[in-house]
């Protein structure tokens, strides 16, 4: 029996005040007595701020997609989905694991000629996996937008089709979440898969070399081409593109875009060209969100720029200092090549250097996806869905639905389903020629939740719940979200050892001493001063460009192959990740030392 | 045989001549690595004096004929033997030789080490062969001279005699060489693994190193700082900066002294990241060379400039190298691999 446990589920009370907010979350996510006999882990990597209801459909489609995937398709031996529920905003989650031998004997059999299939297969069903992925943004894209006539056109009685445009609305919404849906089973086409061989050549890394760093390891993988640098990449091509444009005055550090968005069109042919370059990037590499897409508030730098051009100014005096900023791919490739060798001379037996040989291969063949799929699925496509729903916003808004003071953001308090019954509510109302119900109804409701969202974010929340297993067997919660039995302890010891010292996991090293900078979220990265440490819940990749501003980063959660880690790794911007209470435990202005070779975080100082 | 070889004459082969220690410095130098110059006093210097002595009184058959269990006439045997080694005159061809040598090394009189540079493999761990055949800041030939002499008393010491008689070595191949090296006034030395001496792990340096001199280091007297360096990669992933309460340097009259370190740099890093690289890619150079992992001795001088006093392979993982198994079971493809990890849980 383990001798210490986390709080158990049934006795986390909601919080007063929230209980109506709680209770519209759908029933499936709520805790149930039989609750207590499992455990739970606040999945703060994925969704560290309360979930507007609305939001929620990104755990719930992430789920569906992976739970099948590792259930059905694939048949993972050991490992089924995982459970979610919610309370007090907040997405715990835990994993179903398959312990009966015969049923694990049965599951190898087929999750061998499954895995082995796509293992075999990879580049030609990843570049079919690109097709799919392409067609489904371009069919997200072809959605019109929702809207409603006075009278439907002429043409509806000419063409014969006579099928008003209120059933529009329906189909488009309807379209957009099975969309959603289908994207997430992409998502999860290749995921486990592709991480799985990673870990394999980590395991086999780290087994050989008990000393090598994650980020050796990671240097030895990492693609070179991963559409998820290339946002960033398109922003140093702008900067180098207004120095040699000589059009590079125009972007300081206090600019206003809309103005030198105006100026630029105005001042010259020089001015234009760069607009026409700024455009090229935007499609389709500005479709990247500025959090991870898991929230609809995560904007993508498409809808604001203040993220890309907030990285403009310093990369444009780095090109003017006679800098190379932009990425030596041919090189990068060579310096891997060599990486790859100098460890394989290393080993000691010719076995050994048969099965390095083939998992680095494997390795390679995954690494693309791993890297990659983000900007297709999280990135491109949540954008294109959450800014489509913020059209039905804009519609329900016009049509009185969220009171005289609302705005079109309100529709994300909705749950997906009440969304639904409110676009019923107004097709009706449309069709009847009388007023919806919704104007009586959501506003009341709206603010209630609003409130809870804010009170919600106000309390601490446990990072587990429930008894502690002796052993986190389940591979996919041990690659996904790092959570081992080791680092459980450790989030259960905390402040029993030094209370100046947090540990999390080495992502990239280098010790650095300087100002903490506190952001619990994306609305908050402009206070990043250049030098700083950034310390976060998480982080995420499309915050690179920042990347040349801070020194180094912590984060509450993530594993050595969280996304954080990975770029921290690719920009050699010493970093620990997933030390649990770093947001809490770390005050902001506190001078701190971040020892990314060890995992350690000191605070040195309070603010 | 000459009685003097310079290093850049010599290499590993030449051990039953100039030495272990003589020997790897000499292949240091051939493999480009900057060491503190310097020459060997080969075994026929040794064999040369040696034969004068016993031209005068017999030496070796004494050694041949003793009880090695016989602590009491060993005893008595060594004070004999290491008298008349430092004591007897020298042959006038050999002093000269090294005389001529020392002055060739040290135009500018600058002082010198004076270290034994044993023949056989075995003599290099025995403890006797250790750090007392060291000697530091060595100012003037006629000290040399004694100092070379010391060294090879140091072949008949009461515990490297009866070692000999216990292992039935004959006396005949008994032989020293010593090295005269150039003094470092080192401003910081130490040790360079060229593998982790806690895991055996290849793919990184550990260095330690404290201000000063870097016996105080080999001796264990301070606690030096540490790093783990990637040795691929030049990632430093560990730095533990100690606290260094004193130091090595040289007395005034020859020789060591320890003196207190100044508040201001007893906790602070003896090499910059920059030091570290530059002994990184030194330990990569000497282990290439070598083909194998190496225990390495280094020291800074005034200018910052590395380097390399001493390197041996390393023996400790060495020894487990040879009987390592392979790190995972040899699998047909790479999906058999990946399939451990995910019934990884299944396998308890």
């Amino acid at each position: 029996m383990p001798d210490k446990s986390f709080a158990l589920p049934s006795s986390i009370a909601v919080i007063p005040g929230t209980e109506a907010a709680q209770a519209a979350y759908p029933y499936f996510t709520q805790f149930v007595p039989e609750d207590d006999e499992k455990f739970w882990f606040y999945n703060s990597m994925h969704f560290p701020e309360p979930m507007h209801h609305f939001d929620m459909i990104t755990a719930e489609a992430a789920y569906v997609a992976m739970g099948a995937f590792n259930t059905r398709v694939h048949v993972l031996p050991t490992a089924k989905g995982v459970d979610h529920r919610i309370i007090n905003g907040r997405v715990y989650i835990g994993g179903v694991v398959v312990t009966d031998p015969d049923e694990i004997a049965e599951r190898v059999a087929e999750f061998q000629q499954r895995a082995g299939h796509y293992y075999e297969n990879w580049e030609s069903l990843y570049d079919q996996w690109k097709v799919k992925m392409k067609a489904l943004i371009a069919e997200a894209q072809a959605l019109p937008s929702p809207s409603l006539p006075d009278y439907e056109p002429l043409e509806t009685i000419t063409e014969g089709d006579a099928v008003p445009a209120s059933h529009d609305l329906l189909k488009i919404y309807q379209q957009q979440i099975e969309g959603y849906h289908r994207m997430w089973h992409h998502h999860f086409e290749f995921l486990l898969l592709g991480y799985g061989a990673y870990m394999t050549f980590f395991g086999f890394c780290k087994k050989a070399f008990p000393e090598i760093s994650d980020q050796a390891i990671s240097r030895m993988v990492a693609g070179m081409e991963a559409e998820i640098f290339r946002p960033d990449e398109e922003v140093k091509r702008l900067a180098r593109r207004a120095v040699e444009l000589g059009v590079d005055h125009h972007f300081t550090d206090d600019m206003s875009i809309e103005q030198v968005l105006a100026d630029l069109d105005k001042v010259s042919d020089k001015g234009k060209e760069w607009l026409a370059d700024l455009e090229q990037s935007r499609d389709p590499w500005f479709n990247v969100s500025s959090g991870d897409g898991f929230y609809h508030y995560h904007r993508s730098w498409n809808d604001d720029l203040s993220l890309p051009f907030a990285a403009l100014p310093g990369y444009i005096a780095k090109v003017k200092a006679g800098e190379n900023i932009e990425r030596p791919t041919a090189q990068l490739i060579e310096e891997r090549e060599q990486l790859v060798a100098d460890y394989r001379e290393l080993l000691d037996t010719d076995e050994d250097r048969a099965t390095y040989d083939q998992l680095i291969e494997l390795a390679h063949r995954v690494f693309p996806y791993v890297e990659g799929h983000k900007f297709y699925c999280e990135h491109w496509y949540t954008n294109l869905f959450f800014n489509k729903i913020r059209e039905f916003g804009r519609l329900l808004l016009a049509h009185g639905f969220f009171g005289p003071d609302g705005v079109e953001e309100d529709v994300f308090h909705l749950t997906q389903y009440e969304l639904e019954s409110a676009i019923i509510d107004l097709m009706l109302a449309w069709g009847v020629g009388a007023g919806p119900r919704g104007p009586a109804y959501w506003p009341a409701i709206i603010a209630t939740r609003k409130a809870a969202i804010v009170e919600w974010g106000k309390h601490p929340t446990p990072p587990a719940l429930g008894n502690v297993p002796d052993a986190i067997d389940d591979p996919a919660i041990n690659m996904l979200w790092g959570i081992t039995r080791e680092n459980l302890d450790r989030w259960l010891d905390d402040g029993t050892e030094n209370p100046n010292e947090l540990k999390g996991f080495a992502a990239c090293s280098g010790v650095v001493e300087g100002t903490a900078r506190v952001v619990k979220s994306v609305s908050e990265i402009g206070r990043i001063q250049q030098g700083d440490i950034l310390v976060c819940q998480v982080t995420n990749p499309t915050w690179s460009p920042l990347f040349q501003k801070i020194s180094a980063a912590v984060s509450d959660i993530g594993g050595s192959m969280s996304h954080m880690a990975i770029v921290a790794r690719e920009y050699n911007l010493p970093a620990v990740v997933g030390t649990g209470l770093a947001t809490v435990k770390i005050k902001d202005g506190a001078r701190i030392r971040v020892d990314g070779g060890k995992g350690t975080v000191s605070i040195l100082e309070d603010a | 045989m000459k009685s003097v070889a310079w290093f850049s004459e010599v290499g590993i082969a030449d051990r039953p001549t100039a030495g272990g220690k003589g020997g790897s410095l000499g292949e240091l130098v051939r493999a480009g690595i900057a060491v503190p110059d310097g020459f060997v006093v080969t075994t026929a210097a040794f064999e040369q004096f040696l034969e004068a002595l016993e031209a005068k009184e017999p030496i070796r058959p004494l050694v041949e004929a003793l009880d090695p269990n016989d602590l009491d006439a060993a005893t008595r045997l060594s004070e004999q033997l290491r008298a008349r080694v430092i004591g007897d005159p020298m042959t006038g061809e050999v002093e000269t030789a090294l005389k001529d040598a020392l002055n060739q090394l040290c135009a500018d009189q600058r002082p010198v080490a004076v270290r034994s540079s044993a023949t056989t493999e075995d003599a290099d761990d025995a403890s006797f062969a250790g750090l007392q055949d060291t000697f530091l800041w060595v100012l003037d030939g006629a000290s040399m001279i004694e100092k070379v002499r010391e060294c090879w008393a140091s072949l008949y010491s009461v515990e490297s005699m009866t070692y000999r008689r216990k292992h039935g070595l004959p006396e005949a191949g008994v032989a020293m060489a010593v090295v005269v090296q150039r003094m470092v006034e080192a401003k910081c030395a130490g040790v360079m693994f060229t593998r982790s001496p806690t895991t055996g792990d290849k793919s990184v340096i550990t260095i330690e190193g404290a201000w000063g001199l870097g016996s105080s280091v080999v001796s264990g007297e301070i606690t030096p700082d540490k790093w783990v360096l990637g040795k691929i990669t030049g990632e430093i992933s560990q730095r533990d900066i100690s606290d260094k309460h004193a130091r090595q340097v040289p007395a005034p009259g020859g020789g060591i002294q320890e003196i207190e370190n100044e508040a201001e740099i007893r906790s602070a890093p003896c090499l910059t990241d920059d030091d570290l690289q530059a002994l990184r890619a030194i330990g990569r150079k000497v282990e290439k060379h070598y083909g194998k992992p190496q225990d390495i001795e280094w020291a800074l001088d005034q200018d910052g400039k590395v380097l390399l006093l001493q390197s041996r392979p390393e023996t400790v993982w060495a020894q487990k190298d040879a009987k390592a198994a392979p790190v995972v079971a040899k699998e047909a493809n790479p999906i058999a691999h990946v399939m451990g990890l995910f019934t990884a849980g299944a396998k308890k």
